[in-house]
C-alpha cells in the first residue's frame, strides 16, 4: 500500500434539489487495497461513487487523483483515467453481441473501423480471466441470465485496465462460484497493485475480503478503520448512528386464525414449483428467502398479473387466481398490491400525488359516470393524512417527494380500497429510517384491523420483528414455516439455504 | 465449415426478421417471374430495379433513426427536395453534372444534419420535430420546382436506367460485347447503384464506434452513456446519413423521371412506405435491432407486391387494399409472440 | 379550475405561450392588411367565424388524435377514415347516413384499438395499416372516381347553415370539446388515459384495465375523425377521394404545439384547442398575403420547431 491515496476527496457535497446526498465528505482510497464502503440505504454510498466514476459532478470540493485535481464531465473521462466502476444497474446494451459490449467504446479497430475477430479473441480472453469460458462471446447480451451479465460486466470493467475498481453490490447476483472467482480476481488485482472499492450488504463478504473499512451516514463520513479493529456490533452502530435495538411493534399473543388466504401446490413456468401457504385474517406473515426463489411471482400470480398459473388459491369466499388486478383489486377478493419497484410499477412518477393516490379507486369518488371533486379532495385529504405523507400541495408530481413518501403514497392508494388481502413486496427497501417504523405500526395495524398481510422482505431483521409467521421460500416453493420464537436470524438463514441448521453446510451451493 | 454453419445459425436465430424477409422476398420474386407472361428477362429486370431505387434508398434513410429508436418523418420531404435540386442541376457538361449530383447529396446530407442537431441541441423528439422540418422541406422544394419539370441530362437518364451493356455503350468506356463483360451486362445499373451504396456506405458504417453507439442507443440509452459512447454525436451522424440516404434516393428519382415533382402527396407516400419497408425488413421500432440491408429487402417486398397487379389481371384499384393487407398480415404475425407472454408485466416494457 | 387535479403547472406553460402567439398572428396579419389594403378583415368577427368554420374540422379531428397522443400512440389511419365516414354517409343517405358515419369511426377505432393494445403492435405501423387497408376498400367501392352522391341535408345543416349568425359547424366543435373535456377531466376513463400513458405498467398494476383504456381512446379519435369526414362531406356537398389527407399532420401538429407530451401522459384540452386556433389563424394570415404555398410549408414548419425549442427551453429551466 503506498502512501499517497490513489484517489483523494476533499470537502465533497452534493445536493438534489436541496436535498443532502453528501456533505463535505472526505475520502481517499490507495492503490493496492480493497476498501469497503458501508452504510444504510440513503447513506450516500452511491452518490460517493458516481462522483468518483464520473457520472455525477460534485457541487463543492476536490477530488484528486494521483495528488492533482481532476474534473470528470462523463464516465468515459474517468474511466480513460483508469476509474472503472460495476454499477448495480448494469450497464450492458442488450440488443448487442457479448464480445461488442466487452469492447463497447473502445473496440478494436482495423483501418478505422471495427475488427470483429479481434474484438472476439478479447472477449474471450477476458471471459477466460474471470472462468466464463461457457459464455459465447456472439450470444446476444439479452439472451443471458442475470448471473452471466454480472460476470460480463466484471470483464467489460477488467477489460478497461482499471486502477481502481468500484464493485457496487457486483456480486448480488452471482452464483457461488462465480463469487470464489470475483474474490480471487480481487485478490490477483490487489497484488497487481490496483485499488477496489467493495461495495457489499454482506458482512462475511467484508470480512473476507477488504482490509480497510469505511462508514457513511447521512450522507456523511463517518469513519474509516482498518478491518478488525471494530466489531461486527460496532460497524452496525456506526452504520445506523445508535444502538441497534427493536423499534418494533409489539405482536399480539393470539391463537390459530382462521386461514384468509390459502394457497396450494401453487406452479408457474420454472419459478412456481407448488408453492402453498395460508395467510389468516388479522395476522401478518412474512416471505423469506433469498432473493428470486419465486417470492415476486408469488405474489404476481395472486394479483393476477401472471398466466398459466396451477394450482388451487381460495381469497375469502371466492377462489381461484384472478385474471387481471382489476379483477383482483375488486368484489369479494380485494386483494392490494404493493409492488417492488415503486418507481415503474407503483408510481405514475410525473403525475400529482392526487391522481396517484386515486388510480386504484376512481370508482369510489364517482357519483354515477362522472367525478365528484368534492368526494375526490376528501378522499385525497384522508389518504395523505392518515399516512402522514408529508407534501406541499395535492397537485404537486409525486416524483418530489422523498422515497419514504412516494412509498406512503402508494400504499395510501391501496388503503383507499379497503382491501383485505394485503401483499407487499419489499416495501421498506430504500427509504428512510423513520418511515421503515411508520410502516411496520401501520402494518400492525391493518392486521388488528382484521386484514390479512403478507409480507416480503429481503431484511431478517423485519421478518423477525414484523411477523407473526414466516414462510420462508427456496427455489419456487415453500420449505419452512416458522412461528412464535422460531423466527430468528439463525433459523430464516438456514431455511434460506434450504439447509438443516444443525447439519453440514456444504449443500448450501446446491 | 462446420463453425460457418453453426455461426449462420446464431445469426439466423439473432436475426428472424431479416432472414424471414429475405425468404418471403425470394419467394414472391420467384412466383412473380413464374408467373410473368415472358418469363424472366433481364429487361424485366431493369424495369422492377428502375422503380425500386427510390423506395429502398427512402428506407434505408428512415432505417437509422428507427434504429436509435426515433422516427424521422422527413425522409420522403427530403427526398423530395433531393429530386428537385437535381431537376435543376443535373445538366450541361460532364462536369457541370458532375457537381449537380454533388450538390443534390451535399444539400440532402446537410438538411438531415440540420434535423440532428435540433434534435440533439434543441431535445426534441425526433418524430415532431421531423415533422417540422420535413414541410421546412417541402417548402424549398417548392420554391425550387413550382410546378413539375425540369432538364436531365439525356445520356445519364438512359445511362442509369438500363443494364450496365447500355451504361458502358452510352459511356463508350471500352466494348460492351467484351467476352468478358457478358456475365454481368445484363445486370440493371440501378441495381448495382443500391448494392454499391449499400455495402460502401452502410456496411463501414455499422462498424464504427459511431455506427455502433446508434444501436446501443435504441437498445438502452442508459448503458451506452455509462459505457461512455458518443451519444450526440451518434444522433447527429444519423441524421446525416439518413438525409444522405434520402438524398440518393432524389436523385435517383431525378434522373429517373427526367424531371422532379414538389407534390406533398408523395413525399408523405414515400415516407409512410418506408416505415412500413423498415418493419417488414426486421427492424423494430423500439430500437437496437435490424440494419439498412433488410429494409432495402423490406422496401423491394412492398414493390414486387406492386409488380403483381400488372402482371395478375388484379383490378388495380384493389392494389391499396393488398398492400394494407400484407402490412397488417406481416405485422400480426411478428406479434404473435406476445400471446405466449406469461408475465403480463413483460408487455410494458 | 374545471382540470382540478389533472392540470398541472408544466402543462399550463405551452398553453398561454401558444396562446400568445395567436395574437402575435392577428397583430402581424393586421398590420399587414392596414399597410396594404387599409382594412382589418382579420379583426371582423365575420372573417373570424368562418376562419373557425372551417377550423372546427380539423379542431375535430385534433380532439381525437390528443386522447391517443395522451397514451402516447398516435393514429395515422385518420386521413381514410375521416373519407371512409364521409364516404359511406353519402352512400347509405337518407336518415342512416349520421349512424352509418359514425358506425364506419366506432370500427376503424375497435380495429385499431385492438391490434395496439391486444397484439401490442406499435400504433405508428398498425394504424398505417389499416389506413392503407381503409383506402383500399374505398378505392375499391368508388371504383377511384368522386362519389356521385349527394351529402344529406341533415350533413349540409351541420356542416353549413348558420344558427344566429354562427356557423352550426362551431357549436358542434365546442360540442365535442365538452365531452372531451368531460371525459378527461370527470371521468374515471379520462384519468386512466393520463395514467396509462404516463406509465402502462403502474396503472395496470393499480388495476386499471389498459388495454380498454387504448381500445376506448382509439375509438375516441376515430369516431372525431368520423364526425369530421361527415361535416367535411356536408360542407363540400358530397364526399371525394383524398378529402382526409390535409388534416393528419395539422392535426398532430395542433396537439403537440397546445403542449401535450408527445410521449404521451401529459398534456391539456385548452392546449389543443389553442392549437388548432394557432395553425387555422396561421394558414388565413398566410392565405391573405398570398403566401405560395413554398412559404407557407418553410413558415408552418419553422412555427412549430420555433415553438417547441420555447417550451424545451422552458422545461430545462424548470427541471
Amino acid at each position: 500500500m503506498s502512501d499517497r491515496p490513489l484517489v483523494q476527496l476533499s470537502g465533497i457535497s452534493k445536493f438534489f434539489s436541496g436535498a443532502r446526498a453528501l456533505e463535505n465528505v472526505d475520502f481517499s482510497c490507495h492503490s493496492g487495497s480493497i476498501h469497503a464502503v458501508l452504510g444504510e440505504n440513503g447513506a450516500g454510498k452511491s452518490t460517493l461513487i458516481k462522483i468518483i466514476s464520473g457520472v455525477l459532478r460534485p457541487d463543492t470540493g476536490i477530488l484528486n487523483l494521483d495528488g492533482a485535481p481532476m474534473e470528470f464531465a462523463n464516465p468515459a473521462e474517468a474511466s480513460a483515467a483508469g476509474i472503472v466502476c460495476i454499477f448495480q444497474e448494469l450497464s450492458l446494451v442488450p440488443d448487442l453481441t457479448v464480445a461488442e459490449n466487452i469492447s463497447l467504446a473502445t473496440p478494436p479497430r482495423r483501418f478505422g473501423l471495427i475488427d470483429a475477430r479481434a474484438q472476439r479473441q478479447r472477449a474471450e480472453e477476458l471471459l477466460a480471466r474471470i472462468k466464463c469460458e461457457d459464455v459465447d462471446p456472439n450470444a446476444m447480451v439479452r439472451d443471458l441470465s442475470l448471473s452471466r451479465r454480472q460476470m460480463v460486466e466484471i470483464a467489460k470493467a477488467l477489460g478497461k485496465n482499471p486502477r481502481l475498481l468500484i464493485l457496487d453490490e457486483a456480486t448480488s447476483a452471482l452464483t457461488s462460484r462465480d463469487v470464489e472467482t470475483v474474490y480471487g480476481l480481487l485478490a490477483d488485482l490487489k497484488a497487481d497493485n490496483v485499488a477496489s472499492l467493495f461495495i457489499s450488504h454482506r458482512m462475511h463478504e467484508v470480512e473476507r475480503l477488504c482490509d480497510t473499512l469505511s462508514v457513511f451516514r447521512n450522507g456523511q463520513h463517518v469513519e474509516t478503520f482498518a478491518k478488525g479493529v471494530r466489531s461486527d456490533r460496532d460497524i452496525v452502530r456506526l452504520m445506523i448512528g445508535r444502538e441497534v435495538d427493536a423499534h418494533f411493534p409489539p405482536k399480539p399473543v393470539t391463537g390459530k386464525r382462521a386461514p384468509h388466504l390459502v394457497v396450494e401446490q401453487l406452479r408457474w413456468e420454472n419459478r412456481l414449483k407448488g408453492a402453498s401457504l395460508n395467510v389468516g385474517k388479522g395476522e401478518i406473515v412474512g416471505l423469506g428467502g433469498l432473493d428470486g426463489q419465486g417470492q415476486k411471482e408469488l405474489m404476481l400470480a395472486l394479483f393476477g398479473v401472471l398466466k398459466g398459473v396451477e394450482g388451487r388459491v381460495a381469497v375469502g369466499s371466492t377462489s381461484g387466481v384472478p385474471g387481471s388486478p382489476a379483477v383482483a383489486k375488486s368484489g369479494r377478493s380485494r386483494i392490494a398490491l404493493v409492488p417492488e419497484d415503486r418507481k415503474t410499477e407503483g408510481l405514475m412518477l410525473p403525475m400529482s400525488i392526487a391522481d396517484n393516490l386515486l388510480a386504484a379507486s376512481y370508482s369510489k369518488v364517482s357519483r354515477g359516470p362522472f367525478i365528484d371533486p368534492a368526494l375526490e379532495r376528501q378522499a385525497v385529504a384522508d389518504g395523505i393524512a392518515k399516512l402522514q405523507i408529508k407534501i406541499g400541495r395535492p397537485e404537486d408530481a409525486v416524483a418530489t417527494l422523498s422515497g419514504g413518501n412516494q412509498q406512503k403514497v402508494v400504499i395510501a392508494k391501496w388503503l383507499m380500497t379497503d382491501p383485505e388481502l394485503i401483499l407487499l413486496n419489499d416495501p421498506t427497501r430504500g427509504i428512510d429510517v423513520g418511515t421503515k417504523q411508520e410502516i411496520y405500526r401501520l402494518m400492525r395495524e391493518l392486521a388488528d384491523e382484521g386484514r390479512a398481510i403478507l409480507f416480503y422482505s429481503t431484511d431478517y431483521a423485519e421478518l423477525i420483528g414484523c411477523c407473526d409467521r414466516v414462510a420462508v421460500m427456496y427455489d419456487g416453493a415453500i420449505v419452512t414455516e416458522l412461528s412464535g420464537t422460531e423466527i430468528n436470524e439463525e433459523a430464516i438463514i438456514a431455511a434460506s439455504l434450504n439447509i438443516d441448521a444443525t447439519g453440514p453446510l456444504a449443500g448450501a451451493s446446491a | 465449415m462446420n463453425s460457418l454453419l453453426s455461426s449462420l445459425a446464431i445469426s439466423m436465430r439473432q436475426n428472424r426478421g431479416f432472414y424471414g424477409a429475405l425468404f418471403l422476398l425470394s419467394a414472391i420474386y420467384l412466383i412473380y417471374n413464374i408467373l410473368h407472361p415472358r418469363g424472366f428477362s433481364s429487361a424485366v429486370f431493369v424495369q422492377n430495379a428502375n422503380e425500386s431505387v427510390a423506395i429502398v434508398f427512402v428506407a434505408m434513410a428512415q432505417t437509422i433513426p428507427v434504429l436509435m429508436g426515433g422516427l424521422d418523418l422527413s425522409v420522403g420531404a427530403v427526398m423530395t427536395l433531393a429530386s428537385c435540386i437535381a431537376s435543376v442541376l443535373v445538366n450541361g457538361s460532364p462536369l457541370q453534372i458532375v457537381f449537380g449530383m454533388i450538390v443534390t447529396l451535399a444539400s440532402g446530407t446537410a438538411f438531415g444534419f440540420a434535423n440532428g442537431l435540433i434534435i440533439v441541441y434543441g431535445r426534441l423528439q425526433p418524430i415532431i420535430a421531423t415533422l417540422a422540418t420535413g414541410a421546412i422541406a417541402m417548402g424549398l422544394a417548392l420554391f425550387i420546382r413550382p410546378k413539375p419539370g425540369g432538364d436531365i441530362d439525356g445520356d445519364l437518364n438512359w445511362a442509369l436506367t438500363n443494364s450496365l451493356w447500355d451504361f458502358v455503350d452510352t459511356y463508350q468506356l471500352f466494348d460492351p460485347d467484351a467476352l468478358w463483360f457478358q456475365p454481368i451486362a445484363w445486370i440493371p445499373t440501378p441495381f448495382l447503384i443500391i448494392i454499391v451504396v449499400a455495402v460502401v456506405v452502410w456496411i463501414p458504417f455499422r462498424r464504427t464506434v459511431t455506427g455502433r453507439t446508434i444501436y446501443a442507443i435504441g437498445s438502452a440509452e442508459g448503458p451506452a452513456y455509462m459505457s461512455g459512447l458518443p451519444i450526440n454525436r451518434a444522433k447527429i451522424a444519423a441524421f446525416t446519413l439518413s438525409g444522405f440516404f434520402a438524398s440518393c434516393g432524389g436523385l435517383y428519382l431525378a434522373i429517373q423521371t427526367a424531371s422532379g415533382n414538389a407534390d406533398i402527396t408523395q413525399a408523405g407516400a414515400y415516407t409512410l412506405n418506408s416505415i412500413a419497408a423498415v418493419v417488414l425488413g426486421g427492424t423494430s421500432l423500439l430500437g437496437g435491432i435490424g440494419g439498412a440491408i433488410g429494409s432495402l429487402i423490406g422496401a423491394l417486398i412492398l414493390r414486387v407486391i406492386s409488380f403483381y397487379f400488372r402482371i395478375l389481371s388484379i383490378d388495380p384499384l384493389l392494389q391499396p387494399l393488398v398492400e394494407g393487407l400484407v402490412l397488417l398480415a406481416a405485422v400480426s404475425l411478428g406479434a404473435i409472440g406476445v400471446l405466449r407472454v406469461k408475465n403480463r408485466l413483460d408487455l410494458f416494457r | 379550475m374545471s382540470f382540478s387535479f389533472a392540470s398541472l403547472k408544466p402543462e399550463d406553460k405551452p398553453v398561454l405561450i401558444a396562446s400568445g402567439f395567436v395574437l402575435v398572428i392577428l397583430l402581424v396579419g393586421t398590420v399587414y392588411t392596414m399597410a396594404t389594403q387599409g382594412s382589418a378583415p382579420l379583426l371582423s368577427p365575420n372573417y373570424l367565424l368562418q376562419q373557425l368554420q372551417t377550423g372546427s374540422f380539423l379542431g375535430i379531428v385534433a380532439a381525437g388524435m390528443m386522447m391517443v397522443i395522451l397514451l402516447g400512440h398516435i393514429d395515422l389511419s385518420i386521413p381514410w377514415t375521416v373519407a371512409a365516414a364521409a364516404m359511406m354517409a353519402t352512400t347509405v343517405g337518407g336518415d342512416m347516413a349520421l349512424p352509418t358515419g359514425i358506425a364506419v369511426g366506432i370500427t376503424v377505432g375497435l380495429v385499431n384499438g385492438l391490434g395496439v393494445a391486444y397484439l401490442r403492435i406499435p400504433s405508428m405501423i398498425f394504424t398505417l395499416g389499416v389506413d392503407s387497408v381503409l383506402r383500399g376498400l374505398m378505392v375499391w367501392h368508388t371504383g377511384g372516381f368522386a362519389p356521385q352522391d349527394q351529402a344529406t341535408p341533415i350533413m349540409r345543416f351541420l356542416a353549413a347553415d348558420k344558427i344566429l349568425g354562427i356557423p352550426v359547424a362551431i357549436f358542434v366543435w365546442v360540442a365535442v370539446s365538452l365531452v372531451i373535456v368531460l371525459i378527461l377531466g370527470r371521468t374515471a376513463f379520462g384519468r386512466a388515459v393520463y395514467a396509462t400513458g404516463n406509465r402502462e405498467g403502474a396503472a395496470y398494476l393499480s388495476g386499471i384495465r389498459t388495454r380498454w383504456v387504448i381500445v376506448g381512446a382509439f375509438v375516441i379519435s376515430s369516431v372525431c375523425a368520423a364526425m369530421a369526414g361527415i361535416l367535411l362531406a356536408g360542407y363540400s356537398t358530397k364526399a371525394y377521394q383524398g378529402m382526409g389527407n390535409a388534416y393528419l399532420l395539422p392535426a398532430i401538429a395542433a396537439v403537440v404545439i397546445g403542449g401535450t407530451r408527445i410521449l404521451g401522459g401529459q398534456g391539456r384540452y385548452a392546449g389543443t384547442v389553442v392549437g388548432v386556433t394557432l395553425i387555422v389563424l396561421l394558414n388565413s394570415v398566410l392565405s391573405i398575403m398570398q403566401m405560395p404555398e413554398a412559404g407557407r410549408q418553410v413558415i408552418y414548419g419553422c412555427v412549430i420547431v420555433g415553438m417547441l425549442l420555447v417550451y424545451g427551453r422552458g422545461n430545462k429551466v424548470v427541471s
